[in-house]
């Protein structure tokens, strides 16, 4: 499934920051975990959680988009949000990073904490953020610019300067994305011209370049082919070693491959996005404790 | 009667074409008719010496320099502003009063004949200001007469970037001034630099506004503060007043010339600088 595993994983080069250490210990969640465990034997629920969210409500405006979001994201681990489209499955990953702020008349209500810090409100440092939360998007979006400059641009704003420094974020972030053999030696080329699923795993990398400790991918997978779609799941399991990672999806199918947590979501009779169930995902799709869930999983809703 | 669409595609298709055709026609007979009868005129002497006897003789030096000196006062004076309240317009100020305003008066100022600009260069910059007549004057008029286009077409290829690019630039942490400056500049930067070409070739070609502020004299001008006779203004009144068809065609085909060759180099030069930016 993944070609270049091996060479894939690198460890992190000195002075480019702190990694983020994930503190395995015994962290319950809100209803009892049963026998769910990640690909390598560990219950995501005995990972620290990495994000919390309480009580939150998003507007935009007049319009009521989520109410009462609470959930506890585990670190290091793959959580997947799912549910019918308009239920604000985006909305509630941009909250992650602060993406919402760009939309005039945007409300938040009640705590979003990371590493549990509050990231909600004026003090955050925004910028600083999204250093640490970064995100890959819908469609490829490569800059036009060549491979190289698309992969530094982020550590570059940050002020890195040196040649030789940049050259090792690129070749650590193209190598965490299996791009390094293919790409190494035509750095200086046009990044337009790559394939959708080269330019997706470039955008991963990109994101990757800035050391961020959680990726949020909002559908990342859903303009590629099914062959560009299994690299980067492939990738996904393989980066959860030292990120956490929260996708958006819509292929119920992808969810249960790659996810360790899911999140269903759902528009209420008020037509505001909530959170139906939130569980292990062996659980939420072998035993959804509620209908909705079970209705959607099982096709029989839209 | 009733049209086969296969008949109306043809037809359409030939009228288009014809259109296509009669403008390239007209375009290419102005330029060649000039070229032909002015080229002859220009030499060496023509291009290095400044005129004598009101232009019957000698060649059109000063009205080169004066020209080149008032077009780059312009530009440099209009660019910036320009730039600045494009991406103010499109990037730092949602729609509103404010926006209305300045977008309204960008396009009124765009609208106004260029010889009120020249009256107002003349009482503004000349009287007020007293600058006198000089390149400076001229050039600040002609600055004030070329914001509109360069705000209009900067805003246009500004608001062209696409908007994924700034939220990945956001996502990657990047502030807003790195955004714009390093994602949203360089894609519009063509668009931009259109605008200003554009703007450099009405500056050339600009007589009502320059003649009531930069005067014209045949004197090679020695600061920004003398007055200076441009290539249209020569032009112009070598042609009113009678003095030398010849030298007047001559000069026009230069100032065809010039204009061609300002936008090849500047061309070339983003060019250049759009291919660093990939390769860097």
């Amino acid at each position: 499934m993944f070609e270049k595993g091996e060479e894939g994983r690198l460890a992190p080069g000195p002075a480019l920051g702190p990694e983020p250490e994930p503190e395995p210990g015994p962290e319950p969640g809100p209803s009892s975990g049963s026998g769910s465990v990640l690909g390598n034997g560990i219950n995501p629920r005995t990972r620290a959680v990495k994000l919390r969210t309480r009580a939150v409500n998003l507007y935009y405006g007049d319009y009521h988009a989520l109410r009462d979001i609470t959930m506890d994201i585990h670190g290091c681990t793959i959580t997947a949000i799912i549910g019918p489209s308009g239920c604000g499955k985006s909305s509630l990953l941009r909250l992650f990073n602060r993406m919402n702020d760009l939309i005039p008349g945007v409300r938040v209500e009640g705590q979003i904490l990371l590493d549990d810090q509050p990231i909600t409100g004026k003090p955050t440092d925004v910028t600083m953020l999204r250093r640490r939360v970064g995100m890959v998007f819908q469609r490829p979006n490569v800059f036009p610019m060549s491979i190289y400059d698309n992969v530094v641009i982020g550590p570059r704003r940050h002020g890195v300067k040196q040649r030789l420094a940049l050259d090792a974020i690129a070749e650590r972030s193209l190598r965490q994305v299996a791009l390094w053999e293919e790409l190494k030696d035509s750095l200086k080329k046009q990044a337009m011209g790559l394939s959708p699923g080269q330019q997706q795993r470039l955008c991963i990398a990109r994101a990757l370049a800035v050391k961020p400790e959680i990726i949020l991918m909002d559908e990342s997978c859903s303009a590629l082919d099914p062959e560009s779609t299994m690299k980067i799941e492939g990738l996904m399991l393989e980066l959860t070693k030292e990120y956490t990672i929260i996708i958006v999806t819509h292929n119920m199918e992808q969810a249960r491959r790659v996810s360790d947590m899911s999140a269903f979501m759902m528009i209420d009779e008020d037509k505001v996005g909530t959170l139906v169930e939130y569980a292990p995902t062996l659980e939420l799709f072998a035993n959804p404790r509620h209908q909705q869930t079970e209705d959607y999983i099982t096709g029989r809703y839209g | 009667m009733k049209l086969s669409a296969r008949a109306g595609q043809r037809i359409a298709k030939t009228l288009i074409w014809a259109a296509a055709v009669a403008v390239l026609a007209v375009l290419l007979f102005v330029i060649l008719y000039v070229l032909i009868k002015g080229l002859p005129i220009v030499n060496w002497g023509f291009l290095t010496e400044i005129p004598r006897n009101m232009g019957r003789d000698g060649g059109i030096a000063s009205t080169i320099v004066g020209t080149l000196l008032i077009t780059l006062v312009a530009i440099v004076i209009a660019t910036p502003f320009g730039l600045g309240t494009a991406f103010y317009l499109a990037e730092y100020t949602r729609e509103g009063r404010i926006t209305r305003i300045i977008r309204f008066s960008a396009e009124s100022l765009a609208g106004i004949p260029s010889i009120v600009y020249g009256l107002f260069g003349f009482i503004f910059f000349v009287d007020i200001l007293h600058l006198r007549w000089s390149i400076l004057s001229g050039g600040l008029t002609l600055a004030v007469m070329i914001l509109p286009t360069i705000i209009r077409t900067s805003e246009e290829s500004i608001r062209a970037v696409p908007d994924i690019y700034r939220e990945v630039c956001f996502s990657l942490s990047a502030t807003k001034w790195q955004t714009i400056i390093k994602v949203v500049f360089p894609s519009a930067l063509r668009g931009i630099a259109n605008g200003v070409i554009l703007s450099v070739g009405r500056c050339v070609a600009e007589t009502a506004a320059v003649v009531l502020t930069a005067g014209a004299p045949l004197r090679m001008p020695s600061s920004l503060s003398s007055p200076t006779r441009t290539m249209a203004v020569h032009f112009y009144l070598l042609v009113r007043e009678g003095i030398s068809m010849d030298n007047a065609f001559g000069t026009a085909a230069l100032i065809v010339i010039l204009i061609f060759i300002i936008n090849v180099g500047a061309n070339a030069l983003i060019n250049r600088a759009m291919s660093k930016n990939r390769t860097r």
